[in-house]
């Protein structure tokens, strides 16, 4: 079972909103407070999720990444709130 | 009543809380949605077969287009413009004949009046002011929304808005509003109203308010047939030249940019903060349901806000009729408010009637236009002009309109004060005098100076 509280993921850690298009990773921690917390959670966001970052709208922001099978998009300092294991 | 537990109150147990959990380190939430997804992925592994996947994602290809950097915004012009222009095109001959169908009715009502010996005032009132401004909204409206919002719906069904808030948000993430704004501005085509019914999906009340304050910038279809009727007239009574569908573009662009631009004032002065969190979900590609957009579209749509058109134009033809009726000194009381509003509107580079038209027409922007005919024909009744030269003959040879005129016209059209059921609706949804006032001077302000700056510039410049 994956430790939901103490991350121990090999890689290193970097920003969501880093990831580069067409890479997989998978959420070590999301550092939001309250309702974006909760919201990121509704979304399924829970350490240990794989994501995989999609595309960037033409204006450069926001991101969007595929999420267990959805297509969700994010602004910067939203995706910055999510820390990844490369 | 004998006490089970060691604790005495809530304190004693936010105490024992803290021991255990201290300052929220354990965070059960987390723990709690985590677990709550490990035993859905589970029963789903067990429960949920996958077919196999196509080997073309066309979900994929399609967002590779649609939000490319490349083609993103041409096909969202592109989509724009195709669906003004089917709608321009298409609504022209229906309408026709709509209006020849309610003016024969018209004719009939008369002589109903006749047969059963009214006085003149009755057959004037309610059968050239009440029932005529009625039938002019349903032969200007009906066709150009039965066709605007299935198309409008079509995009809707598929899945299309989201890749437009997607394209559009970083605009306004500038302006520091919430990214939803955008959904609720497409709204606002159709209607104004609804689309302040929909800022409701905004939930930090800032940035509602900013979204309320600015869906009136976009022009609803009350206004669509006013400036495609006055874009016609600017490249010279072509109806479905590719022209209209690009000035009729150009001024939807305006729209979103004064969107845009006043709220990021707002967002610096008045409503003061940050955007909150935003997250867009880009749902896959749907093949729309052909039956349920036709419902939808034309019964939650078209005919609720034709009925809405509807129930406001009857009392205001009504009232129009009276003021084209009235005489004192030898004028109708129309012209005499046109005459006193005349320098005033020459200012902002149209005139008097116009300005009274607007001010007539603030139930239904629909009636804007008639009203305006109706006052320069001084009959006393909403005539029917049938064909736009006709109509560029009154304008331009009869009360000497220019390009000018026109484009100031459509410039007040689009900037000006929300109709009165979209502001009785902001007052509902926001309960506050203050920022309903404001809805209606912002805009009212922005279009006056904008008007005066365009109709100066231009004389100016010796472009008229």
């Amino acid at each position: 079972m994956i430790d939901c509280f103490s991350p121990t993921g090999a890689g290193k850690k970097i920003r969501l909103y880093d990831l580069p298009i067409g890479r997989p990773a998978v959420v070590a921690s999301i550092n939001a407070d309250e309702v974006t917390r909760r919201r990121m959670m509704d979304l399924g966001l829970t350490p240990g999720t794989k994501v995989t970052a999609l595309r960037v709208s033409p204006l450069g922001e926001p991101k969007a990444f595929k999420i267990r099978g959805a297509v969700i998009a994010f602004r910067k300092e939203d995706a910055d709130k999510i820390l990844i294991d490369l | 009543m004998k006490r089970k537990y060691p604790y005495s109150g809530l304190d004693d147990i936010l105490k024992e809380v803290e021991l255990l959990n201290p300052s929220g380190a354990l965070k059960l939430n987390d723990s709690i949605v985590s677990h709550i997804y490990l035993g859905a992925e589970k029963i789903a592994g067990e429960v949920v077969s996958q077919q196999e996947k196509p080997k073309i994602d066309w979900d994929r290809k399609m967002d590779d287009i649609l939000t490319s950097k490349v083609f993103g915004f041409p096909s969202m012009l592109l989509l724009l413009a195709v669906v003004f222009w089917i709608t321009v095109t298409g609504a022209n001959y229906p309408s026709e004949m709509l209006a020849a169908a309610l003016f024969w009715i018209q004719d009939r009502l008369t002589d109903l009046c006749h047969l059963l010996g009214a006085p003149a005032w009755v057959n004037g009132f309610f059968v050239e002011g009440v029932y005529l401004s009625m039938a002019w909204v349903v032969a200007v409206m009906l066709p150009p929304m039965a066709i605007f919002f299935p198309c409008f719906t079509i995009l809707e069904d598929m899945g299309y808005l989201p890749r437009v808030a997607f394209n559009l948000d970083r605009l306004f993430k500038k302006a520091g509003t919430h990214g939803k704004q955008s959904l609720t501005m497409s709204m606002g085509f159709g209607c104004n109203a609804a689309g302040i019914v929909a800022c409701r999906i905004i939930e930090s009340p800032r940035e509602r308010l900013i979204a309320m304050l600015t869906n009136n910038f976009v022009p609803c279809n009350g206004r669509f047939p006013t400036l495609i009727a006055l874009a016609s007239l600017m490249v010279l009574g072509m109806t479905a030249s590719p022209g209209v569908t690009i000035i009729v573009v150009g001024i939807v662009l305006l729209g979103i940019a004064a969107t845009l631009t006043v709220s990021w004032g707002l967002s610096k002065t008045l409503l003061k903060g940050i955007p909150s969190a935003f997250v867009l979900e880009l749902p896959p590609y749907r093949r729309p349901q052909l039956g349920k957009i036709i419902v939808r579209s034309i019964f939650d749509r078209t005919l609720f806000v034709l009925g809405r058109a509807i129930c406001v134009a009857a009392p205001a033809g009504g009232i129009a009729w009276l003021l084209a009726n009235i005489h004192s000194g030898g004028l109708s009381l129309l012209q005499h408010c046109g005459s006193w509003l005349n320098p005033f509107g020459q200012l902002l580079g149209m005139d008097g009637f116009i300005l009274m038209a607007f001010i007539l027409g603030f139930p239904a922007n629909e009636i804007v236009l008639p009203i305006l005919i109706m006052s320069y024909l001084a009959a006393g009744s909403m005539t029917e002009l049938s064909s736009i030269e006709q109509l560029s003959n009154l304008f331009v040879v009869e009360h000497g309109w220019t390009w000018l005129t026109a484009a100031c016209m459509m410039l007040f059209s689009l900037l000006h004060y929300p109709c009165s059921t979209t502001l009785l609706t902001i007052w509902r949804e926001s309960r506050s005098i203050k920022w309903t006032a404001l809805s209606a001077l912002i805009p009212l302000v922005i279009a006056c100076i904008v008007c005066f700056a365009v109709a100066q510039a231009a004389r100016l410049l010796g472009w008229v």
